[in-house]
Order: C-alpha cells, then sequence, then structure tokens
C-alpha cells in the first residue's frame, strides 16, 4: 500500500503524458477530422473517395498495429519518428477516422430542407455550413464525440508498448521495483476513470449548451 | 406590355426516364400572383424549385427581371452553370417558402428573419433587427419574437417563413404548397398574410392545392398535367370553364364544382 503512494509522484509523470498524447490526438484529429469529414460529406468524387477508403481502411486494423507501423515500418520508408511522436502520429490517425465517421453522421442528420432554405435566402455554401449546418450539427456531434475521446484517453496505454512512459508504463514499473500489482492497478484504474468521468460531465453540460429546446 | 419578371422559355427536366417538365413556356408579370394546380407528380413543384435553381433542369432557360438564373447561355445552345456565389446572389432577391416550412430551429424567429438581412444583404444588427421586426409584426407575431420554432405552432412558423422570405425584399416570392402540411384550422392565418402581400403588389408564384384561395389570391391561375402546362388564364375563366378534360376531370376530383357553382 506504501509502495503505492511513495510512488504517487512517478505516476504522476506518466499521468501528464497520457494527458498530453490524449490531449494532441483529440485536438490533431478534431481538425482534421471535421476538414476530411467535410470532404466526405459534400465533396465530389475525388475529395469523397479517398476520404471514404482512409476511414474504411483505418478502422479495419488494429490500433496497435498502427503504432507498430508507424514505430517500427515507417522508419524503413525514412520517417524516423521518436517513441512519443510515433504514437501520437498513429493514434491520431486512427482517431481521424473516428471523427470523419460521426461528423458524417452529424451533419447528414440534419435534414437537407435547412440547407435549402439557406440557399433560398442567398447564403453562400461556406455561410450556410456556418451559420445553420453546423450549430445544429454541434449538438449530435457531441455525445459520440466525446465517447471517442475517453477512447482516445484509453487507447492512449497502448503507447506503453513502444516504450512512452505513460501512466500505464509508470505503474508497471512500479510494479516491477515493489512486486505490489493489485494497490498500483487500483490506483492506475482510478486515474483513468477520473479523466473519464470528469469528460462525461463536461460532455453533458455542453450537450444542454447546445440544445436549442428549451426544457 | 412591360417586361415579364419572370420568363420561362421552353424548360425541360426528366428524372431519368419520366420527363417531369415538356417544353414550359410562361411569363409572370411584375406585381401579378400566378396559382399552379395540378395533380401530385404534375411537375408544378418541380417547376418553382427550377426557378430558384433548388432543382436542375436540362434545357431551356429562366430568367428573373433579365438575368439568367442557373445558368448562363454561352452561344451556340451551350450553356454553362453559374457559380455558387453568382447563384448565392440571385437567389437573394427570390423568395421562398417551403411546404415544411424549414426554419432554423437554432434560431430564434427574429435571428430566423435577421440571418439573411446580415449575412447576404449586409445589414447591421440594429437594422435588421428593425427590418425583422417590422414583418414579424406584419405577420401577427410581434410577442413570438424571441420564440424558438419549436415553441411555435405550424401556422406561426410558416408566418415565420414568410416573413424571413419577404424580408430579404426579393422580386418575386415562390411558395411552395405553403399550407399542405399545416392543421385545417390554421390554414386561414397564413392565407390571409399571402393575400394581404398580393394586394400590395408582390409578385408571387403560389404552388396550391387550396383551390379556392388559388381562385380569390391569383390574378392567373396555371394548370399542370403531366409535365405540361395545359391551361393558363384568370382564375374563373380556368376554374369555372375549363376547356381541358384533363382539367376538368382533376376539379371534379377534388369534388369543387358545387363550391365554385354558388
Amino acid at each position: 500500500m506504501w509502495a503505492a503512494i511513495e510512488s504517487l509522484p512517478f505516476l504522476v509523470q506518466g499521468f501528464l503524458v497520457t494527458l498530453q498524447v490524449s490531449f494532441l490526438v483529440v485536438a490533431i484529429s478534431l481538425v482534421i477530422g471535421v476538414v476530411m469529414g467535410t470532404g466526405l460529406v459534400f465533396g465530389r468524387w475525388w475529395l469523397y473517395w479517398p476520404v471514404r477508403l482512409y476511414s474504411d481502411f483505418i478502422r479495419g486494423i488494429p490500433v496497435l498495429v498502427l503504432i507498430f507501423f508507424v514505430y517500427y515500418g515507417l522508419p524503413v520508408l525514412g520517417l524516423n519518428l521518436d517513441n512519443f511522436w510515433a504514437a501520437v502520429a498513429a493514434l491520431t490517425a486512427f482517431k481521424v477516422a473516428h471523427v470523419v465517421e460521426i461528423f458524417r453522421g452529424a451533419v447528414q442528420s440534419i435534414h437537407h430542407g435547412q440547407m435549402e432554405a439557406g440557399k433560398a435566402i442567398g447564403l453562400t455554401f461556406w455561410q450556410r455550413l456556418t451559420w445553420i449546418i453546423l450549430p445544429q450539427a454541434v449538438r449530435r456531434f457531441l455525445p459520440p464525440w466525446i465517447n471517442a475521446v475517453t477512447d482516445a484517453v484509453k487507447g492512449s496505454a497502448l503507447v506503453s508498448l513502444i516504450g512512452v512512459v505513460d501512466l500505464m508504463l509508470a505503474v508497471q514499473q512500479v510494479i516491477g521495483r515493489t512486486y505490489e500489482p493489485m494497490p498500483l492497478y487500483v490506483t492506475g484504474a482510478i486515474i483513468y476513470f477520473l479523466i473519464n468521468y470528469s469528460l462525461s460531465t463536461v460532455s453533458r453540460r455542453l450537450e444542454v449548451r447546445f440544445s436549442y429546446i428549451r426544457d | 406590355m412591360a417586361e415579364p419578371i419572370v420568363r420561362i422559355r421552353n424548360v425541360e427536366k426528366s428524372f431519368g426516364q419520366n420527363r417531369v417538365l415538356r417544353d414550359v413556356t410562361l411569363d409572370i408579370e411584375r406585381g401579378q400572383t400566378v396559382s399552379i394546380i395540378g395533380a401530385s407528380g404534375s411537375g408544378k413543384t418541380t417547376l418553382l424549385r427550377c426557378i430558384n435553381l433548388l432543382e436542375t433542369y436540362d434545357a431551356g432557360s429562366i430568367e428573373v427581371d433579365g438575368v439568367e438564373v442557373g445558368y448562363r447561355s454561352t452561344g451556340n445552345g451551350r450553356r454553362r452553370r453559374r457559380s455558387e456565389t453568382e447563384l448565392a446572389a440571385i437567389r437573394a432577391d427570390i423568395g421562398m417558402v417551403f411546404q415544411l416550412f424549414y426554419l432554423f430551429p437554432h434560431l430564434t424567429a427574429r435571428q430566423n428573419v435577421m440571418l439573411g438581412l446580415v449575412k447576404v444583404r449586409g445589414k447591421s444588427k440594429a437594422e435588421a433587427t428593425e427590418i425583422a421586426d417590422h414583418w414579424l409584426d406584419r405577420v401577427g407575431l410581434a410577442d413570438k419574437k424571441e420564440s424558438l420554432p419549436a415553441e411555435l405552432s405550424g401556422g406561426q412558423q410558416q408566418r415565420v417563413g414568410i416573413a424571413r422570405a419577404v424580408a430579404m425584399s426579393p422580386k418575386v416570392l415562390l411558395l411552395d404548397e405553403i399550407t399542405s402540411a399545416l392543421d385545417p384550422e390554421l390554414v386561414g392565418e397564413v392565407l390571409l398574410v399571402v393575400k394581404r402581400l398580393a394586394e400590395e403588389g408582390m409578385t408571387m408564384i403560389v404552388v396550391t392545392h387550396e383551390m379556392t384561395f388559388a381562385r380569390e389570391v391569383g390574378d392567373r391561375v396555371v394548370f399542370m398535367d403531366d409535365g405540361l402546362v395545359l391551361e393558363d388564364g384568370p382564375p374563373d375563366e380556368v376554374l369555372l370553364n375549363p376547356k381541358h378534360e384533363r382539367l376538368q376531370s382533376f376539379l371534379k376530383r377534388l369534388n369543387l364544382a358545387g363550391i365554385f357553382a354558388t
């Protein structure tokens, strides 16, 4: 028990790395995913098909394979990333595919009449997207996206397998020294849970904020 | 006679094998209200949607106030689709009210009317608010300006839809079966608003199933059947003395003979 408490500063280091990886993955994938999602929903075939193929392909392979591919595979092609950035790159590539699909679902759930009404008053495509479609889509985007974010936090534990000392690997290293697996795994689990629980709480608040049906 | 504000010339459109518009030619004069009637699938809604290019068409041309709407002829019978920006500018001058209202659900009644004024017409917030309030007052929604669409009845939503369209001061207003989705007791309030607009000289093209309304409000009634304009004339002439057998049976099916005979 003491071991777990004494090792807390070290675990906090790992926790910060987990946060760092998760934050980068979530932020970058959000931007790229929304841009690619726009291409998927509104683009012509030469925009649609590359995104479609990318999304289907990426979602069809285990994320661990992707991580190993980026870390061990890409150097063969001359692209050498250290383990931290290889982990971020692989997880981001994976998460982008999810953001694309969530965005597609959210935007396509908006009735096509909304686009027409926007056209009828003379709004251009980007104006319709900015003032009509996206504000409505946010509400439908948030719940599945927060799920994807918590998935990203949990999935970030996989980066321990290429030697990034995140929360997961920190826990394992402490166990290696103290031979006290139970208290440490429990501590680790609690920290992961707290991150994700606070995320879902924020998400529920946001959903209320973006709801346009007043209760 | 003055230049027509809307000139529809030989418009053709097919959905696959199905020809929905066949050589449609129609002129609408400034200040006129034209009702288009016909059975479902006769092409009347499609024709209306072609006027602001919500629907593309295969051949022919449509001009509003001397400007070709969706396409620009490039000589020798070819045409090029207008760019997004050109189209938006042209559509801003053509108002449309939809059967299912299509209000923006995340915006209040006032914001619904203001959006086009601010983003398209470049009005300041203050100016836009003033115009929006003016039109919401006009359609009888002075006390509903802050309401979201979900908090309004169908008839109220449709009146916001009308205010949103007319606030842009369009050259022509397209009304697409605007009372078809309303409860019967709410139809009257919406038609009253339209009737007032007609009296004030708004140019309108009204696709409708309300024959009594078509007769009352329309300067002209156009009957379409199977993509063709079969009759076109003053309401009483078209509705009371239908020349064409298709129109006779259409009116008979609506069982209107009794109503109009009085």
